[in-house]
């Protein structure tokens, strides 16, 4: 009976905690769902871009460098696909001497946010190496539409 | 007298001025940039994946279905059975289908081309290419090229298949 009573209590445990632990999974920061406050809009970082003050971001691109080389942002570097493992070893390489409260901000574009490959792994690699002020850029549709089309400055190539 | 014909003047000037604006705006919406509706496609000459040619002016006279896309662009493998389909269904008819891929590497693309048995051209595609379709940034981005050689349809992101069918049926009845 002893031993029967800290068994109960333990498994009564161990129930309650996994749809915690199911929870945190789900809705963790590696979803990176709409709203959600590791986002940045197009129009607050073009602000921030042209903002005479305040912290200037690292701007990252980890997407395809096909779209890359058309169009992409101003000061932005190229590191490479997010969804690729030689992406994800650039990014490390690129960030591992900076600062964990240096801000970063990722973006991509390729497709639309739900569809992005590329942002999500980078996200959760920085976060991994202890990246507390990391930003991604939302683009609901692609980088056509929210940005180049907005008439947001832009540059070609590499 | 010379102050109505300095009136006259000025009218003349503003009117032909008003005829000229009007002018420039309206090649701007039609066939005044890449890529853009009732302008003719752009050539391009680039290797298959098995390094045949795959020149669009070696198509003239057929409806071409021209698909940039990717491996790693979700909505874009969701096309790829459809427009297999359409090849299959249309080709007879005079359609022809071409692939322009925008990965990085070649290899996930031969994989995906084998593993889904396309049954027409793909291509490994260049930001210069894209360019001369007024720019791909985002997937997919699909154009339907008439027998002329004119852009006759766009669409950016999935397309919604029925209505690219009704476009690609429209244009293989003119001749």
């Amino acid at each position: 009976m002893r031993t029967f009573v800290p068994a109960i209590l333990l498994f009564t445990l161990v129930l309650s905690a996994a749809p915690t632990a199911r929870a945190q999974a789900s809705s963790g920061p590696s979803d990176l769902p709409p709203g959600s406050a590791q986002l940045i809009n197009p129009e607050d970082l073009l602000k921030l871009l042209q903002s005479t003050t305040g912290e200037k971001p690292l701007l990252l691109n980890v997407g395809p460098s096909l779209l890359y080389m058309q169009a992409h942002i101003p000061g932005a570097e190229y590191i490479g696909a997010g969804s690729d493992k030689q992406g994800l070893n650039k990014l490390r390489a690129r960030v591992k001497s900076l600062p964990h409260d240096q801000l970063i901000i990722l973006y991509c574009g390729c497709c639309p946010w739900s569809h992005c490959p590329n942002v999500r792994p980078a996200y959760n690699q920085l976060a991994t190496m202890g990246f507390a002020h990391v930003k991604v850029l939302y683009i609901a549709n692609n980088f056509g539409t929210d940005w180049v089309d907005k008439g947001y400055p832009t540059i070609k190539g590499q | 007298m010379p102050t109505r014909r300095i009136v006259l003047i000025i009218i003349v000037i503003a009117i032909a001025v008003a005829v000229y604006e009007a002018g420039q705006h309206r090649s701007t919406a039609k066939g005044g940039h890449p890529g853009a509706l009732d302008s003719t496609a752009a050539t391009f000459s680039l290797q298959d994946l098995d390094g045949k040619p795959l020149a669009l002016a070696s198509y003239r006279g057929k409806v071409v279905l021209l698909n940039f896309w990717a491996t790693w662009c979700t909505p874009c493998r969701g096309e790829i059975p459809q427009f297999i389909d359409y090849q299959t269904k249309y080709g007879p008819q005079g359609l022809q289908l071409i692939g322009i891929s925008m990965d990085d590497d070649a290899k996930p693309v031969q994989d995906f081309y084998q593993q889904f048995k396309m049954n027409y051209p793909v291509a490994i595609g260049t930001a210069t290419l894209a360019e001369s379709y007024g720019g791909v940034l985002g997937l997919p981005v699909t154009f339907l090229i008439g027998r002329d050689g004119r852009i006759a349809a766009k669409y950016v992101g999935a397309a919604e298949m029925p209505v690219l069918q009704q476009k690609i049926e429209s244009l293989l009845q003119s001749k």
